[in-house]
């Protein structure tokens, strides 16, 4: 097991184009990380230099404390979970999840030895004979897995583990891929494009950019307080309300209705600057009747989330959304009145979390 | 439903056209070896025919024992045999190795060289290089050299082989490979293990390919190998054909089965194994 | 688990590192890769590209078979390309060939190749494997074979074909040699362009052909505006490597000898019976250049066409 660390990690692509420009990185032994960002952000990239699949442009990759930038990537000691599982199709499943053992020369009998204990670890007795292309997608999942398994690296690396599940398979393999790595105690990094998976798996996660970290912080941290208005509109499955506001006083003009400033930004604001006040629809409190310090407007649009409501408010010409628990929501064209929460509102001065 | 029943008609009478067409040929080919004094004339063989009643002939195996009684005959074959194996083995070496280089590793220029050689070969194979052919084939005291034949029949077929297997091989994803050498397999290892177990149909579509192309090459041979015994079947053939101003009709006709039954089983056991595709090779 | 080294600097060995760590997919590297492609270009080179250019150098000078030039062989620069233009024999030949390419190639094995994938597009089953079998064995028998073959079924006495047409002793082969030899090659090449276009429909989207029909196309609608869009570069690389085949295919000469008088004497016919027959390798060489050249031209037509068209 060991910790992971990028020192100013750069790189280059020959035509120029610059995946990763100077990164900083430290993901602690034992640690579930997941780097999330929108395509083309630079996280495969990533991924993929940690692996030693692409030769860094600058910078360095230590792993456990030693420094393997220059070094191939079998001799890294981490193994990878590509986005296509890359299970090879004319080997059987017990010869897949050993070949990391062939590599090493292990005997035949100890190395089908091993396989069957990991495979049965991970559910998979019934089919080690069997192909990988008569698999299910969850089969083959975790018949990756096992082979990463078998390797006992210091470090695990998934490339979107979950991508190629179908929506319902990708619940279940996500409660299962975090419960394992949590009794496997791996250092384990996995990229994923979908905030809500890195959400609800990782220990800590690192929001990506055109090639930079935006954030890096616990889920909670990067859901309540986004650091900046991109994390902070990639984030979270109905998109944060982010307004044009003025600051008038100890209040904000805010598409003409009049909120206090947020707690977290007391006394850091000057009078009639032009800022974004930025609030989540679910830290919203709705009421039909007229409320204090309330974003006031017509109810445009109801949509059925489940046990609760998102609902759109025209407020002047912007439009502000709020989640309405079950049993409350609100007639479309009725009055509407919507109340941020004051310790879960934010505001962001040029784009950067005030 | 009248435009159905049409269709269904037409289809049918389009099949039937298209099958006979591509028939017709063929039979001569089945029906002369096992008639006795074979003529031009498709006539079935059958036990006791050929007494005047037309369309049928006496069945016999008598030809294939002249066959096999001819010098030169089954060795020819023989031949054709070591022409074709040795050509499509040194083929697929080669061609598996450069395109796998090609596919996977960025070389400048690597696209308008393939480009260059491919429209090379399916030029100069052709009568086109018969004299330089010949020419070097002297210099370089390779004439009645089986492996000399082997080499420029290699030479000529590479190309093409090459251009076909690396789009095969671009095809193939590279997650495979990343994926063991994660695991730490070296570049060989890597080739063995997982490269050539993953393209082995394309590897056997070019050697298929290649035995079809020098089994059935006459002229390079016809050119280089003037010691009858070195000759293969297409050379025999011809000579079978043409030897004593008269053709030999039930020679020619017998030899030339058994010249083809070893295509078409080829042919048969690829396309149950593999299925007889094709694998990219010219899609752009 | 592994030591702690000395912590990484930051500029300097990072260009030397990028070379010696390979990023293709296996690790192979530039010097593998030279490694793994030299002994293939190294028998290209010497028995494909060295001879293509011999023949160039030949083209030039007065090279026979035998008698003094085949010694001592005179260098007369453009002399034999002047009297290959002017040779009334190497124009007709050049027509016969177009007519070969255009009759077999274009039209035949591609109309009819096509014909039959889209035949068989939506079949499985013993049909479509009968008709796809037969046309392979055409392609793939021994071409010294197929083509006696068809010397026995255009026989003029006892053939297949004019019993069948009850018109025996009409000499097809002299009568209509070039016919013959592009109805010949048209059932010997099927094969490849069938298999070709059987893959590239296989390529179209169902739902795009739904959608068509949903529109109410019909059948030669849904081949216009949908099917023929998705296989144009395959239409295209495929008339290019059958273009180039049987403009240099020499199976014809099996059949007729290029005759009667030369009325099927196709270029590479041609130039066999000028260099082989005659002796004349010089003059040969030569007509061996312009047809590189020809080729040369309709390779760089296609690939433009392809070009454009993608």
């Amino acid at each position: 097991m060991a910790a992971i660390e990028l020192r100013g990690l750069t790189k280059v692509y020959p035509g120029g184009v610059t995946a990763l420009d100077a990164l900083d990185l430290v993901v602690p032994d034992g640690e579930f990380f997941a780097l999330l960002g929108p395509s083309g952000c630079g996280k495969t990239t990533l991924l993929r230099t940690i692996a030693g699949l692409e030769a860094a442009t600058g910078g360095a990759v230590v792993i456990g404390g030693r420094d393997v930038t220059g070094v191939q990537p079998g001799e890294r000691d981490v193994a990878m979970v590509f986005q296509d599982y890359a299970l090879f199709p004319h080997m059987d499943v017990a010869d897949n999840i050993a070949y990391p053992l062939r590599i090493k020369k292990v005997p035949k009998g100890a190395r089908r030895g091993k396989a069957a204990e990991v495979g049965a670890r991970l559910g998979l007795d019934g089919l080690m004979d069997r192909r990988p292309g008569q698999l299910s997608g969850g089969q083959q999942q975790r018949v990756a897995l096992a082979r990463v398994m078998a390797t006992q690296a210091q470090a695990f690396l998934f490339d979107e583990p979950l991508s190629n599940l179908d929506a319902r398979l990708r619940l279940e393999a996500r409660t299962f891929l975090k419960k394992l790595q949590r009794e496997l105690g791996v250092t384990t990094v996995f990229v994923t494009h979908d905030q809500a998976e890195a959400l609800a798996m990782a220990d800590r996660m690192a929001v990506m950019e055109a090639g930079h970290i935006r954030q890096i912080g616990t889920p909670a941290e990067v859901f309540q307080r986004p650091a900046n208005t991109f994390v902070a509109a990639f984030i979270g499955s109905t998109p944060m309300n982010l307004l044009d506001a003025t600051v008038r006083g100890d209040t904000l003009e805010v598409a003409g209705c009049k909120v206090p400033v947020p707690a977290s930004a007391e006394g850091r604001l000057q009078d009639g600057e032009r800022l974004v006040y930025g609030v989540r629809p679910e830290y919203m409190a709705y009421s039909d009747g007229p409320a204090d310090a309330a974003l006031a407007g017509k109810v445009a649009i109801v949509e059925n989330l489940g046990a609760s409501y998102l609902v759109t408010l025209d407020v002047g010409d912007v439009a502000v959304q709020a989640v309405v628990p079950e049993g409350r929501e609100p007639a479309v064209g009725s009055d509407g009145h919507a109340v941020p929460r004051r310790d879960r509102a934010l505001v962001y001065r040029d784009g950067e979390l005030v | 439903m009248i435009r159905f029943v049409l269709g269904r008609i037409g289809f049918y009478a389009l099949v039937a056209v298209v099958l006979a067409f591509f028939t017709l040929p063929l039979l001569w080919l089945v029906t002369a070896p096992f008639t006795a004094d074979p003529t031009y004339e498709v006539r079935v063989p059958l036990p006791g025919g050929g007494r005047g009643d037309g369309g049928t002939a006496a069945f016999t195996w008598d030809n294939f024992r002249a066959v096999l009684e001819h010098p030169y005959a089954l060795p020819s074959l023989y031949n054709s045999v070591l022409l074709s194996a040795g050509t499509a083995a040194l083929v697929v070496l080669l061609a598996a190795l450069a395109a796998y280089a090609l596919s996977r590793v960025r070389l400048p220029g690597r696209d308008a060289l393939l480009y260059v050689l491919l429209l090379l070969s399916s030029i100069i194979t052709g009568t086109a290089a018969i004299v330089p052919l010949f020419q070097l084939a002297v210099e370089l005291d390779l004439i009645d050299s089986r492996l000399g034949l082997v080499l420029i029949l290699t030479g000529g077929l590479l190309p093409a082989a090459i251009f076909m297997l690396k789009d095969f091989m671009d095809s193939t994803p590279k997650s495979y490979e990343e994926s063991a050498r994660v695991f730490g397999a070296s570049p060989l290892q890597i080739v063995r293990h997982v490269v050539v177990p993953l393209v082995r149909p394309g590897l056997a579509t070019i050697a298929v390919w290649a035995v079809a192309n020098v089994w059935g090459n006459f002229l390079m041979p016809y050119l280089l190998l003037s010691d009858v015994e070195k000759q293969p079947a297409a050379v025999i053939t011809y000579t079978l054909y043409t030897e004593g101003g008269q053709a030999n009709l039930r020679l020619l006709s017998t030899f030339g089965l058994l010249y083809s039954v070893p295509v078409v089983l080829m042919y048969l056991f690829v396309s149950k194994k593999y299925g007889f595709r094709f694998h990219g090779g010219i899609k752009r | 688990m592994a030591q702690a080294t000395s912590p990484p600097d930051a500029a300097p060995g990072e260009d030397a590192r990028a070379r010696r760590h390979s990023t293709d997919a296996a690790g192979l590297g530039r010097v593998r890769a030279a490694l793994f492609t030299a002994p293939a270009l190294a028998l290209i080179a010497v028995f494909l590209v060295f001879p293509a250019l011999w023949v160039l150098y030949l083209g030039l000078t007065t090279y026979r078979l035998t008698g003094a030039d085949a010694a001592e062989p005179q260098f007369v620069g453009l002399d034999n390309f002047v009297e290959a233009l002017w040779d009334p024999a190497f124009w007709d030949s050049t027509w016969l060939t177009v007519e070969f390419v255009l009759g077999s190639a274009v039209v035949g094995q591609v109309g009819l190749g096509f014909t039959i994938a889209w035949l068989l597009r939506d079949r499985r089953g013993p049909l479509k494997r009968l008709v796809e079998g037969l046309v392979i064995l055409a392609w793939i028998l021994p071409s010294a074979v197929v083509s006696f073959l068809w010397v026995a079924l255009l026989d003029r006495d006892s053939g297949t074909l004019n019993a069948l047409l009850g018109i025996p002793g009409f000499p097809w082969l002299l009568d209509h040699p070039m016919l013959s030899i592009v109805v010949f090659n048209t059932w010997r090449g099927t094969a490849f362009s069938m298999m070709l276009y059987g893959a590239a429909l296989g390529n179209v989207p169902p739902s795009h052909l739904e959608s068509a029909r949903l529109a109410g196309a019909t059948g030669w609608q849904q081949l216009r505006d949908v099917v023929f869009p998705h296989i144009k570069g395959h239409v295209l690389t495929n008339l290019l490597l059958i273009s180039l085949w049987t403009f240099n295919d020499f199976t014809p000469f099996m059949l007729t000898a290029g005759g009667p008088d030369g009325r099927s004497e196709v270029l590479a016919v041609h130039v066999y019976k000028v260099a082989v027959q005659s002796g004349e390798l010089g003059y040969g060489a030569a007509l061996s250049t312009i047809i590189l050249l020809i080729n040369l031209v309709v390779a760089v037509f296609y690939l433009r066409l392809l070009r454009s068209k993608r």
